[in-house]
């Protein structure tokens, strides 16, 4: 598998990631290269092995239906949210106009 | 039979094929990924957490529940469950995700699958029914919510729903009319909310619709599919098949090809139109999310789901026609909404240990006051069921009252205008305004000789064989006591006296 400069540009336009010219051109061999060596995973044989999702065996771990419980990772923190943000009003992120 | 539906065209007819994506809200106090509220109506981006924000270094925890309901309700829809699912991320810029891509599962959905079955025409329960399959259920992260209506170069960000958890019921291309797709939203929505995973409010948006659509002349191919965005009532969802279909046809006619794309529905102007602005959007570059591990479901978990799913309204209704005697009309009545048919199995309930009588004795009467006394009473006063001001337990007092012959089924009427009135107990109301019938002989005999007395050339042609004048002296009877005297025995004391 390979890509070409009109696939990097494309990829980078999808991710928003701004690229002029030259850049698109120097990523092309360097992702070439990458592409290349994760090929060469594919020339192990593996088949009747399961895939393994993690290297130590492990489950994934759900939580219970519970309010704002471990207060790190709930709600209620509006001014941390946008604290960051470039522009807020009334409560809002505000952004650019988008209409579809 | 239901007459197929064709779009006529200048050259023939076309055919209509319809496959449904049901966004349906998990119904869960907390979101699919964080501990922030799901609440609807809260001010903005209160309820978001810094997961939900996309801070960096904030980890995904899914929350149980959601697993739960997504199992339950591919249980309820017959549907193969997937021990083995997980999520992928589906890449898309918008304002409305911060993350820049949403969670969904993609390569192993949760739930595969499963069908429901459609009656055709409501109104009439022996109508035909239709199965439509259901191609999976997965689960996945909703979006914020933008507004572009405040400000006039920008546009303001809700995040308060972003991450709440959805679930995407995907149906297979097998409807072929605006009736059918009603119709299996309509069904959806119920089985949703008998099995408590979605409240199905469709003005809160808490279940929408993405509609496909294509046509073709009989006997061809399937035609090229536009898909509708976020309709969110179902009466939209019928006008969308029905405009885009007829756009569709008119289009071929004109030479013109059908462009697979996504539109949107504009009720004001009845028409849809094409999203542009998305079109390389799709390119979503999925990919298995490495912040989470398969989602594994053991045996007792799976257990659980089936154990806890409540009786579904197809089972209800059949149980209601087989035991408990019920027409086919009134169980289905009863059945399409779980609100109705609570309601109606506690005032049974209520009912039978008031009175001592059987289920299957009580039903039809039951049945029968909930959907035209109470439901009328309902309707005149435009509110809900759940907002019915006579509670079940009021409603069996009342009906208890009748079945034990304390009250006749004609002044059960009026109490019960009086009870929606004055919110007072129907016992309360019999008793201060002595509405109690009267069984005893005594009193009616002598009312009735009163009548007889007054009457004698009717007595006459009664006994010359004119026997319809009996209705008469049963009228004159009750007008005499009020209302009050219980019919059967006005009926036999006067047939015992004017046969004599």
């Amino acid at each position: 598998m390979s890509v070409d400069k009109e696939t990097v540009t494309k990829i980078a336009s999808l991710a928003r990631i701004a690229i002029n010219d030259d850049e698109a051109e120097a990523l092309v061999p360097e992702l070439n290269n990458i592409l290349g060596w994760v090929e060469q995973l594919g020339e192990v044989d593996c088949s009747g092995v399961e895939p393994m999702t993690a290297v130590i065996p492990n489950e994934l771990r759900m939580r219970d239906d519970i309010i704002n419980a471990d207060p790190l990772t709930g709600g209620g923190v509006r001014d941390k949210i946008l604290a960051n943000a470039p522009d807020a009003e009334a409560g809002f992120f505000a952004v650019p106009k988008v209409i579809e | 039979m239901t007459q197929k539906y064709t779009v006529q065209g200048a050259t023939g007819e076309f055919e209509v094929v319809i496959g449904l994506e049901v966004h349906a809200q998990i119904s869960t106090q907390s979101k699919l990924f964080s501990g922030s509220s799901t609440e609807f109506g809260a001010e903005p981006n209160s309820q978001v957490s810094l997961i939900d924000a996309a801070m960096p270094g904030m980890l995904p925890v899914p929350n149980m529940e959601c697993m739960r309901q997504a199992v339950r309700t591919g249980m309820a829809l017959g549907a193969q469950i997937n021990k083995y699912s997980r999520f992928d991320r589906k890449n898309y810029f918008y304002a409305d995700l911060p993350q820049g891509y949403q969670i969904s599962q993609l390569y192993h959905p949760i739930v595969g699958e499963g069908e429901i079955e459609v009656t055709l025409d409501e109104k009439d329960p022996d109508s035909a029914t239709k199965k439509i399959g259901v191609e999976r259920i997965h689960v996945e992260q909703d979006a914020g919510k933008l507004m572009h209506d405040q400000h006039p170069t920008m546009s303001y960000v809700d995040l308060n729903r972003c991450g709440v958890a959805l679930m995407e019921i995907v149906s297979k291309p097998d409807m072929t009319s605006p009736r059918e797709a009603g119709a299996y939203v309509k069904k959806l929505r119920s089985i949703l909310r008998y099995v408590g995973s979605c409240d199905g409010n469709m003005e809160q948006g808490s279940m929408r619709a993405d509609v496909n659509v294509s046509v073709r002349r009989p006997g061809e191919e399937l035609g090229t599919r536009t898909e509708t965005k976020n309709v969110n009532s179902i009466r939209f969802l019928m006008q969308v098949v029905e405009i885009e279909a007829r756009r569709q046809v008119d289009l071929i006619e004109d030479g013109g090809e059908v462009v697979q794309e996504t539109r949107l529905f504009d009720p004001n102007r009845m028409e849809t139109r094409s999203m542009r602005s998305k079109e390389d959007a799709h390119d979503y570059r999925y990919f298995p999310d490495p912040d989470l591990l398969p989602v594994e479901l053991d045996d007792a978990f799976l257990e659980e789901c089936r154990s806890s799913l409540p009786e579904l309204p197809d089972e209800k209704r059949l149980r209601y026609e087989n035991e408990l005697g019920l027409t086919a009309y009134n169980a289905a009545v009863l059945t399409a909404e779980s609100e109705t048919s609570y309601w109606f199995e506690e005032l049974l309930a209520q009912s039978v240990e008031r009175t001592g009588k059987s289920d299957k004795d009580l039903a039809k009467q039951c049945a029968n006051w909930l959907l035209s006394e109470l439901f009328g009473a309902l309707n005149k006063l435009g509110v809900t069921l759940e907002e019915s001001p006579v509670s079940p337990s009021q409603g069996a007092e009342l009906l208890s009252l009748v079945a034990d012959g304390t009250i006749s089924g004609k002044i059960a009427k009026d109490v019960f205008e009086i009870m929606l009135e004055t919110k007072q107990g129907a016992e309360q109301i019999v008793e201060e305004k002595s509405l109690k019938q009267v069984s005893d002989t005594g009193a009616i005999e002598a009312a009735i000789n009163d009548i007889i007395a007054a009457n004698e050339d009717k007595v006459a042609q009664y006994r010359g064989g004119n026997e319809r004048l009996l209705g008469f002296f049963v009228g004159q009877t009750m007008k005499a006591m009020q209302g009050k005297a219980n019919p059967q025995i006005v009926n036999e004391i006067l047939k015992k006296i004017l046969d004599n």
